[in-house]
């Protein structure tokens, strides 16, 4: 029995594997319909989501599984007082299979640690989005066909963005990639994630305050919003929430094969005008989420297609 | 300044300067109903100055807390009068309930009854972070 908790739990074998899984769901869906056939998901969403939720429901619904949800803390025994390992233990009688998201750091980990059933952690806070990921990698290789010598702007809330520390974590892992790392000096990478997987693996990047000039060189930009529920204090958010908005405007000095992604919701940061722009990639990392999800729960619910 | 031989408990020596403190109170060394000496600053050739904890009594240590403290302290027993015995001391690969995690959105703040575990992510800094949210010491 298996968990996924951090992206960098799984190899690049299988990252490879679950591409491929993704890549022949996408060819041939009928294949799936009835692969999870009996088999039950239970979303344990204590924080706020629509599209992981959905697109977790989603993917069990296409395997021909059921799902049975918990959408906020205020509705389930955690507000009772219930810890993280007895709400485990407990929809372990029920489900084949857990994805939980939490406000709190390391909460999806517990319940690993607690569960009879495999868990995905579907966000823990700051800290970890694997599933999120999945998604970009997915995005990157359908858009891009390749995993390496790629240079990768990052931009936005690269303190607090979740995603961002994952999706650098899993392209570190690829020779020849290069970081261009954009946000304002507030939220700029944390020095851990620099330290322990940057500059360890003598990785080249840059850190910049400026988007424009940084745009030509990249072969592909991910835009994050910056995100209010992750801030103490609401003066900070409002000063540092309109720092960058991608327009077509500032497009034009951007490379003809970037591909933009953003992990969404997006709010402002970039404007509606470039959704028309065939280097928009986000509503198609939407749509490659759910069929990566797809994969893994396969992979953890060790069916065989 | 002179303080007795001990003839039967534990000598942990070659303490950094200024870490007996700490290693008294991680250890919990205050519930031990036998006779404990601190000596700070004790003058040594090798380090200058180092601290010395003298415990009258063979009680039960948690060595891996000692390496946490100061991976270069001895712990000499003794048994009638005579150094029986030297444990070896090491930086632990984890620590259990010795430190705390501070990150205020750390899963380990409202689960009371969650260990607070880290695990050592960096040796040659001594840099050990949460298993759960990965904050640093």
């Amino acid at each position: 029995m298996r968990s996924l908790i951090d992206i960098l739990e799984l190899s690049l074998e299988e990252i490879d594997q679950l591409i491929a899984t993704a890549e022949d769901i996408i060819a041939h869906p009928e294949k799936y319909r009835e692969s999870c056939k009996y088999k039950k998901l239970a979303t344990l969403f204590f924080e706020p989501s629509t599209r992981t939720r959905l697109s977790f429901e989603a993917a069990m619904h296409e395997l021909g599984g059921q799902v049975l949800s918990v959408s906020s803390a205020g509705s389930s025994s955690a507000a009772k007082g219930e810890s993280i390992a007895d709400t485990a233990k407990t929809v372990s009688c029920y489900a084949d299979i857990i994805a939980m998201r939490h406000p709190k750091e390391g909460a999806p980990m517990v319940a690993a640690m607690n569960a009879s059933i495999p868990v995905i952690n579907a966000g823990d806070g700051g800290h970890n989005h694997p599933t999120q990921t999945l998604a970009d990698l997915l995005t990157i290789w359908r858009e891009k066909g390749r995993f390496t010598g790629l240079t990768i702007g990052l931009c936005g809330d690269l303190k607090f963005g979740r995603t961002v520390h994952s999706l650098i974590a899993a392209m570190a892992r690829y020779t020849g990639n290069k970081f261009v790392l954009i946000s304002p000096e507030e939220l700029k990478l944390p020095s851990y994630v620099k330290k322990d997987i940057l500059q360890k693996n003598g990785i080249e990047y840059v850190q910049t305050t400026d988007l424009e000039s940084a745009l030509p060189a990249l072969d592909v930009l991910y835009m994050t919003r910056v995100q209010q529920e992750r801030f103490f204090n609401e003066e900070d958010y409002l000063r540092l929430k309109d720092s960058y908005i991608l327009t077509p405007e500032k497009l034009e000095k951007a490379n003809k094969d970037l591909k933009i992604l953003h992990p969404l919701p997006r709010v402002n940061e970039i404007s509606v005008g470039v959704d028309a722009d065939p280097r928009a990639c986000y509503f198609k990392q939407v749509l490659n989420g759910k069929y990566m999800r797809m994969a893994l729960i396969l992979k953890l619910l060790e069916v065989e297609v | 300044m002179k303080i007795d031989s001990i003839i039967n408990g534990i000598v942990i020596d070659h303490i950094s300067a200024g870490n007996a403190m700490k290693l008294y109170r991680l250890l919990k060394l205050d519930t031990l109903d036998c006779s404990v000496a601190i000596i700070q600053n004790v003058n040594s050739n090798k380090m200058g100055k180092k601290d010395i904890i003298k415990i009258d009594a063979d009680v039960d240590l948690k060595m891996d807390i000692i390496g946490y403290v100061d991976p270069n302290a001895t712990v000499d027993i003794i048994r009638d009068g005579v150094l029986a015995e030297k444990r070896s001391i090491a930086l632990p690969e984890k620590l259990q309930d010795v430190i705390f995690c501070k990150n205020p959105r750390c899963i380990t703040t409202t689960e009371q009854e969650l260990p607070h575990i880290f695990k050592l992510t960096d040796r040659e800094n001594r840099i050990y972070r949460c298993i759960y949210c990965e904050t640093k010491k």
